[in-house]
């Protein structure tokens, strides 16, 4: 169950549109069904009464739409966009700041507060058929086509990244609708240890398993708020790895491993990319054994908290570990 | 169309001459490895060249299909595998498919009538086949007209050969310009479009574009402003190609495949199609 | 038509697997997936698998040829040989049907040979659906999902499996494992079917109408302002194309091993900027532009070269996959007007 409804967000969109502090309103848009949500602009009351959409399943981050969003042409740019950013959205909205992608008098930001939201793939696991999905306390009311009506607790349906969520509290916004909460001592970690308690045999073979199923579809670097070259090396025919489809093995990891790389340092391990993934592969836990190691290696760090900081792997202080030390870490921690 | 038994299976060519033709642009002659022409063809077909590891490419066919011992392609450098393309020497081999696409109606819609044919740039590479085919079967053709301009001199495509062996030919009239003055050149000095409409021909022919698509939508309008038909105008497209055949996607603009049911178009059956080419 | 009980489910398929390597859909981490059966190997209940079967005859990335270069000579290798004979079961309607959408392309002359080969050899058994899913709109594109196209066509009940061979290879494969099957009266899935047909009816998108679209459509679509809005938020990904059992755009590259090169063919999709872009320009330019395409050539030009067949079946897959739920149920009812109100 979300703490703010629907109403207050379409309200508090209206407000803005009719003081005419932004012409446009970036927003979750109804689907088919309670769970396939499109990102859409809403420009008028209308719109956003007929079609504005605020439930369990709006996990999109719109921070990187707001690159395209905020470089369109005016008259569209002549005054903001508002965006609703949800709080681990915020992060990965600062670090596109950090990264100069956008400009922030461009974006209207309302901080809006999360409870996390529901993995549709979990939901299918246990009903058959999924027809609708609605809130009711703390738990999901799903109808059905084969198993009837199914009450599910929240807590278990929550998308992986939302139960190990890290934060609840908003670290950008130009205004905040609800509460803000604090940052939570999470387990996100948890997953990563047990990769690195897997001997490297095992580790090789958990990821192979896991990544021979990429179809290359590209999902998880077009979603990624992290990914925004504008020429990816791996849409470049010259770069010698544009091939969509893996022409081995070895190639299939190495396009995650890559991204992987890229992403370093940056990622604000908001976890668009695994649950955008059409296969399920939990790339997440390649960027959170980054974020993990970046903290042990350099004290903690996290990308996004706030705008223009500098991070680990692009700071170099005289004290910062030294690459064989970091083997050694590994080593006595393995 | 030719049986193609294995389309994607190229077949080995070697390249027995290469001639400069302008700063960009080198004309090959591809011939099988026992010496003979790779395949026959129609004029303004196209076929699939290849450097391994490379890439293929898809190439008008510049000869005309009456020459009977060779192939040859004129080729401007603006890619990765024409660059590797320009980098040849002769006896080099490199790999051929085809014949591809559509070709001009050259025995039907041709047949009889006077033609004009436009060219600017490397446009006329294609249009040299068919020239040359006209030229050949000379008494089955009216009146030939050649309107042809490039940027400069040195920039004229076949140069040696319009000069040669097209000026002077019985009933053609070949029209050169160029883009601006330069020493050494007594022809006309102005752009395609402008060209035809002063050269103001009558309408009673068929008429034949191809060059690059700025020039193509002036000399279209300056056409029709003369009084011809979309019907009595072909130009033939070029669109990124893999397969060839067909199947692969790249060139479907509507419901037709450039490379098969194209490359070459009337331009009432251009308006039919969605403006993505 | 012929039996066999859903505990004895295994025997069947070690009959067929004893005579050709068969496939059936496992479940696996990312959803159920087509594996070669061997013993242990459990027949998921998941209505689709992630992956369409057009892997099978159209796969995801395959070695056309190879490639050695000697100086200024080159080498051609022909890697191809005859592929063996082998069964897929658990086909559902749609997947089926799109076999079709495929033939229509790779077997329309000039024949492409690669999937020639694998089709020939391959015997589809398809399984008709008593679980239609909400995602499905099969019967949108007049596939009736009670009666799949296949060459054997199975149907499933509380207690046993019953197989209907329907074309000359299907009845070939259904004598060779007799011995594994009992026989049956068609009569006994009578009920079977009638549930399905009750199911499909009642799908929350049983009333998606395919008449606004189809041949000679163009111009009514090509240039509607719906476009604009329907491919906004559209990635660029290529999810939707890759799910899809009927999106058959490929790309042919060159891939240098170091020890001579790899010519492979790989699925492609026209979401990509890259599809259509050469070194003299690119026809088009935007998402918009790219998405137009992909739904005009399942809408409108397929049907306009295949006699009104259109080249979606509604599996659904792009509808549970795609990133920013955006579908080709969305953009029919946009596009569609009233007819889809």
């Amino acid at each position: 169950m979300q703490e703010i409804t629907r109403e207050q967000l379409i309200a508090k969109a209206k407000e803005l549109l009719d003081k005419g502090t932004v012409n446009r309103v970036l927003g979750w848009k109804r689907g088919e069904f309670d769970w396939d949500i499109t990102p859409a602009l809403f420009e008028s009351a209308e719109e956003l009464d007929r079609d504005f959409v605020w439930n369990d399943f709006c996990g999109a981050n719109f921070s990187k739409y707001l690159i395209a969003e905020t470089k369109k042409q005016p008259p569209v740019t002549d005054k903001p966009v508002l965006v609703f950013l949800k709080p681990c959205d915020t992060y990965s909205f600062n670090q596109l700041l950090t990264e100069h992608r956008f400009e922030r008098d461009k974006v209207y930001a309302v901080g809006i507060p999360c409870s996390g939201m529901a993995d549709i793939n979990k939901i299918r696991d246990v009903a058959d058929g999924v027809v609708s999905v609605k809130s009711e306390g703390e738990n999901l009311v799903v109808e059905t086509l084969y198993d009837g009506t199914k009450t599910l607790p929240f807590a278990d349906m929550l998308a992986e990244r939302c139960a190990v969520c890290k934060s609840k509290k908003h670290v950008a916004y130009d205004e905040l609708l609800g509460e803000d909460g604090e940052l939570l001592d999470s387990n996100r970690f948890d997953e990563v240890e047990k990769l690195e308690r897997m001997t490297p045999d095992e580790r090789f073979a958990f990821w192979q398993n896991e990544l021979s199923r990429c179809i290359r579809c590209n999902a998880c670097r077009d979603v990624c708020p992290a990914c925004t070259c504008e020429k990816c090396v791996f849409d470049n025919p010259q770069s010698g790895v544009e091939n969509k489809a893996a022409a081995n093995s070895f190639e299939e990891k190495m396009f995650h491993i890559i991204r992987a790389f890229h992403v370093a340092g940056r990622c604000t391990d908001c976890g668009e990319c695994s649950r955008v993934c059409p296969q399920h592969i939990p790339l997440h836990l390649l960027n959170r054994k980054f974020i993990k190691d970046i903290n042990s290696f350099y004290g903690d760090y996290q990308a996004g908290a706030e705008v223009g900081s500098r991070a680990p792997l692009v700071d170099y202080t005289t004290d910062d570990l030294e690459p064989s030390e970091a083997t050694k870490w590994e080593d006595t921690n393995a | 169309m030719t049986d193609i038994k294995e389309p994607l299976m190229p077949a080995i060519g070697v390249v027995t001459d290469i001639r400069i033709d302008t700063p960009d642009v080198k004309t090959f002659r591809v011939v099988t490895p026992d010496g003979k022409k790779p395949f026959e063809h129609i004029p303004g077909q196209c076929a699939m060249l290849s450097v391994p590891g490379v890439g293929e490419g898809m190439f008008s066919i510049t000869s005309s299909p009456t020459n009977e011992e060779f192939m040859e392609f004129s080729i401007k450098k603006c890619g990765c595998v024409t660059e590797w393309l320009h980098s040849m020497e002769v006896g080099q081999q490199i790999t051929i498919r085809g014949p591809y696409g559509n070709g001009f109606p050259v025995d039907t819609v041709f047949a009889g009538k006077d033609l004009l044919f436009i060219a600017g740039g490397i446009g006329l590479a294609p249009l040299r086949s068919v020239i040359n085919y006209c030229r050949h079967y000379r008494d089955r053709y009216g009146k030939i007209d050649i309107v042809y301009g490039s940027r400069s001199k040195a920039d004229l495509v076949d140069y040696n050969e319009i000069i040669t062996e097209w000026i002077g030919d019985t009933n053609i009239d070949v029209h050169l310009t160029i883009d601006r003055e330069q020493p050494e050149w007594d022809g006309h000095v102005g752009f395609v479009p402008n060209y035809v409409k002063e050269l103001g021909f009558d309408t009673n022919k068929v008429a034949v574009l191809c060059g690059p698509p700025i020039m193509i939508k002036f000399t279209l309008a300056g056409l029709i402003e003369l009084g011809f038909e979309k019907t009595q105008i072909y130009t033939t497209l070029e669109m990124r190609m893999k397969c060839g055949i067909g199947k692969c996607g790249r060139c479907n603009v509507g419901s037709k495949y450039v490379c098969k049911d194209g490359p070459v178009f009337s331009f009432d059956k251009l308006d039919e199609l969605p403006d993505e080419y | 038509m012929r039996k066999v009980l859903l505990e004895s489910l295994d025997s069947l398929f070690a009959a067929i697997a004893a005579k050709n390597t068969l496939y059936i859909p496992v479940d696996t981490n990312g959803g159920a997936k087509f594996e070669k059966w061997q013993e242990g190997k459990k027949l998921s209940n998941a209505l689709h698998t992630t992956k369409s079967p057009k892997d099978f005859f159209f796969p995801q990335s395959e070695c056309l040829m190879k490639f050695k270069t000697e100086g200024k000579n080159i080498e051609i290798i022909d890697t191809r040989s005859e592929s063996e004979d082998f069964a897929i079961f658990g086909v559902r309607a749609c997947d089926a049907r799109a076999f079709k959408v495929l033939d229509n392309v790779f077997l329309k002359e000039p024949v492409d040979t690669y999937y020639q080969n694998r089709r020939e050899h391959g015997i589809i058994i398809s399984l008709a659906c008593d679980r239609p899913a909400e995602t499905c709109f099969c019967g949108t594109f007049d596939i009736d999902a009670a009666n799949p196209d296949g060459d054997i066509v199975c149907y499933k009940t509380e207690s046993a499996l019953y197989l209907d061979a329907k074309t000359e290879k299907g009845q070939g494969l259904l004598a060779a494992v007799e011995a594994a099957t009992e026989p049956a009266e068609a009569s006994e899935i009578d009920a079977a079917k009638q549930q399905i047909t009750e199911r499909l009816n009642r799908l929350p998108l049983a009333d998606l109408k395919s008449d606004a679209f189809g041949a000679g459509k163009t111009d009514t679509y090509f240039n509607a302002p719906e476009w604009k809005e329907l491919s906004e938020a559209c990635l660029g990904c290529g999810t939707c194309t890759f799910v899809c059992p009927t999106c058959q755009c490929y790309d042919i590259k060159d891939f240098n091993t170091g020890h001579g090169v790899i010519r492979h063919r790989c699925w492609d999709s026209c979401m990509y900027s890259e599809f259509t872009k050469m070194s003299a320009g690119q026809p088009r330019l935007t998402q918009l532009e790219r998405f137009r395409q992909r739904f005009m050539h399942k809408l409108v030009y397929y049907p306009e070269n295949n006699d009104g067949l259109f080249s979606c079946v509604g599996c659904g897959r792009c509808v549970s996959k795609c990133p920013i739920g955006m579908n080709i149920v969305k953009v029919m009812k946009k596009l569609g007007g009233s007819v889809n109100d």
